[in-house]
C-alpha cells in the first residue's frame, strides 16, 4: 500500500531523468517519493516488492549504478542522471536455479533475492573476500530457510 | 517537503548557512526508514548531497587515510589497502546491515547520526580519527573522541558539513572490533568494542553502553599501567567509571556490563598485568 499518497500534502513537482533498465526515462515526481514507489506506482514495475520499509529485508533490492540497494531507502530525486535496474531487467530464466533448489515459496522475497544473486554471479571476484551467505545477508526469507537460497546461488554461478 | 539540490560544495554550504533547519541527506539509510508514515519528516527541508562527487572518494597520503564526506562502507570494504592497514574499518563496515546498506551508508552519516550503537564510529575513534567540518565561515577539525557531548549532541553547527574524516596511519600491534548482537547479520549492537594499541597507546572504545560512543579511559589506564586483572569481575570498577549502560529494547544494563567485562577480559588476556 502506498501510504505516502494518503498522508502527504500537495507538492511542487520535480523533473527527474535517469536510465531505467537500459532505457532513458523522464518523469515528474514529488520530492517525498521513494524510488520504490516511483517504480511500482508511477512506472508500473511491480516486480520490486515492499517488505519492511526500513532497509532490513531486501525485498525491494534494485541496482543503482550497478550496486544492490534498498529502493525503499532511496529518494527518487537522488537517481537523477544515474542508472537503475530492476528485476524486470533480468532474463526470466534467472529464476530457474531457485526453483530447482526449492528456494522459492511465497515469492515475496524472491525478486530481491534473485537481484542480489545475479549481482554476485556477475561479479565472481566478490567471492575472493566474501561468502555467498554474507553477500545474501540483506535478503530475508521467512519461508524456505536459507540453505536452498545458497544452493541456488551456487547453482547460478556454476558451482553446484 | 522541500529538497535543495546543490551541484557543488560551495553551493551546499551556502544553502546550509541560509537555512539553519535544513537537513543534509547523503545515503538516506537512516533518514528514509519508515518514511511514508513519518509525516513530520515530510515538512522539513533537505539538502541533497548526492551530486557532490568530489566528496565521494577516499584518499591515501604518506601520513593518513582520508575518507570523503560521502565515502560509503562499501568503498572501504573494496579498498585493498584499507583491508591491510585499517582492518577494523573493513570488519565493522561488513557488519553494517548488508550490501544494500553498505553501498549507500556513509561514514560521515554514521558520525552525525549520533547513534550510541553505531558500528562505524567505534572503529574510527579507536584509530584516532578527526572529523573535518566545513562551512562558509571556514574549516574546523574536531577529534572524534571529543565530538560528542551527550545523546545525539555533537560539535557540529547546522551550517557545517562533514567533508572528510582523517585517520592517521600508524603501526598497530593489536586491534580488534567486537560487535555483540542478536544475530550475526542485520542486527544493531547490544555492545560494541573497538580496541587498538599503537605507539600512541591503548584505545578502548565502547558502543551501546553510554549515551554516546566513547573512549574508556579507566580501562585504558589498566592496560597502560599493567594492572593485573584476574577475572572479568575485576574489570567492573573501571567499566563503571567509563560507561553508563541502560535497559532498553535490545538488552539490559546488567547484561551489557557483563558482556563488556567478559569480552575485554578474554580478548585482552595476553595483556593484563603487562606494562605497556
Amino acid at each position: 500500500m502506498n501510504l505516502d499518497s494518503a498522508f502527504r500534502t500537495p507538492h511542487s513537482a520535480l523533473s527527474v531523468s535517469f536510465t531505467l533498465n537500459g532505457a532513458p526515462v523522464a518523469i515528474e515526481i514529488d520530492p517525498a517519493d521513494r524510488l520504490l514507489d516511483t517504480l511500482r506506482y508511477q512506472l508500473a514495475l511491480t516486480g520490486t516488492k515492499e517488505g519492511c520499509g526500513e532497509g532490513e529485508c531486501g525485498a525491494c533490492t534494485v541496482y543503482l549504478d550497478g550496486l544492490p540497494v534498498n529502493a525503499c531507502l532511496v529518494p527518487t530525486y537522488q537517481v537523477r542522471g544515474r542508472r537503475v535496474e530492476t528485476v524486470e531487467s533480468l532474463d526470466p530464466a534467472s529464476l530457474e536455479p531457485f526453483e530447482r533448489s526449492g528456494a522459492t515459496q511465497c515469492g515475496a522475497c524472491t525478486p530481491g533475492v534473485v537481484m542480489t544473486a545475479w549481482w554476485i554471479r556477475e561479479h565472481p571476484d566478490l567471492l575472493r573476500t566474501h561468502t555467498i551467505r554474507e553477500l545474501m545477508a540483506g535478503n530475508l526469507c521467512r519461508c524456505t530457510g536459507y540453505d536452498g537460497i545458497i544452493d541456488a546461488v551456487k547453482d547460478a554461478i556454476g558451482d553446484a | 517537503m522541500k529538497v535543495l539540490m546543490p551541484a557543488n560544495l560551495p553551493e551546499a554550504l551556502g544553502l546550509l548557512a541560509s537555512d539553519g533547519a535544513a537537513i543534509p541527506i547523503a545515503g538516506g539509510t537512516d533518514l528514509l526508514v519508515h518514511w511514508p508514515i513519518r509525516g513530520e519528516a515530510h515538512d522539513r527541508t533537505y539538502v541533497d548531497l548526492s551530486r557532490l562527487d568530489p566528496l565521494k572518494a577516499l584518499g591515501w597520503t604518506a601520513d593518513e587515510l582520508m575518507l570523503g564526506g560521502l565515502t560509503t562502507y562499501w568503498d572501504v570494504i573494496r579498498d585493498g589497502r584499507a583491508r591491510e592497514e585499517f582492518p577494523l574499518l573493513v570488519h565493522a563496515a561488513r557488519q553494517v546491515g548488508a550490501i544494500q546498506i553498505q553501498a549507500r551508508g556513509t561514514w560521515a552519516g554514521n558520525i552525525v547520526n549520533g547513534s550510541p550503537a553505531a558500528d562505524g564510529v567505534p572503529v574510527l575513534m579507536a584509530y584516532d580519527a578527526v572529523v573535518v567540518l566545513e562551512s562558509r565561515r571556514g574549516r574546523e577539525e574536531v577529534p572524534l573522541d571529543r565530538f560528542y557531548s551527550g545523546y545525539k549532541q555533537m560539535q557540529r553547527r547546522p551550517d557545517q558539513l562533514v567533508v572528510a574524516i582523517r585517520i592517521p596511519r600508524r603501526r598497530y600491534s593489536y586491534q580488534v572490533f567486537e560487535k555483540v548482537g542478536a544475530r550475526r547479520a542485520q542486527a544493531i549492537a547490544k555492545v560494541g568494542l573497538a580496541v587498538t594499541r599503537s605507539g600512541a597507546g591503548w584505545r578502548v572504545v565502547a558502543a551501546s553502553v553510554a549515551p554516546t560512543i566513547r573512549r574508556c579511559p579507566a580501562v585504558e589506564g589498566l592496560l597502560e599501567t599493567g594492572t593485573p586483572i584476574a577475572s572479568p569481575a575485576a574489570l567492573l570498577p573501571a567499566i563503571a567509571q567509563d560507561v553508563a549502560p541502560i535497559d532498553d529494547i535490545r538488552s539490559s544494563a546488567q547484561y551489557r556490563t557483563h558482556v563488556m567485562a567478559r569480552v575485554l577480559y578474554h580478548d585482552l588476556r595476553d595483556f593484563w598485568g603487562k606494562r605497556a
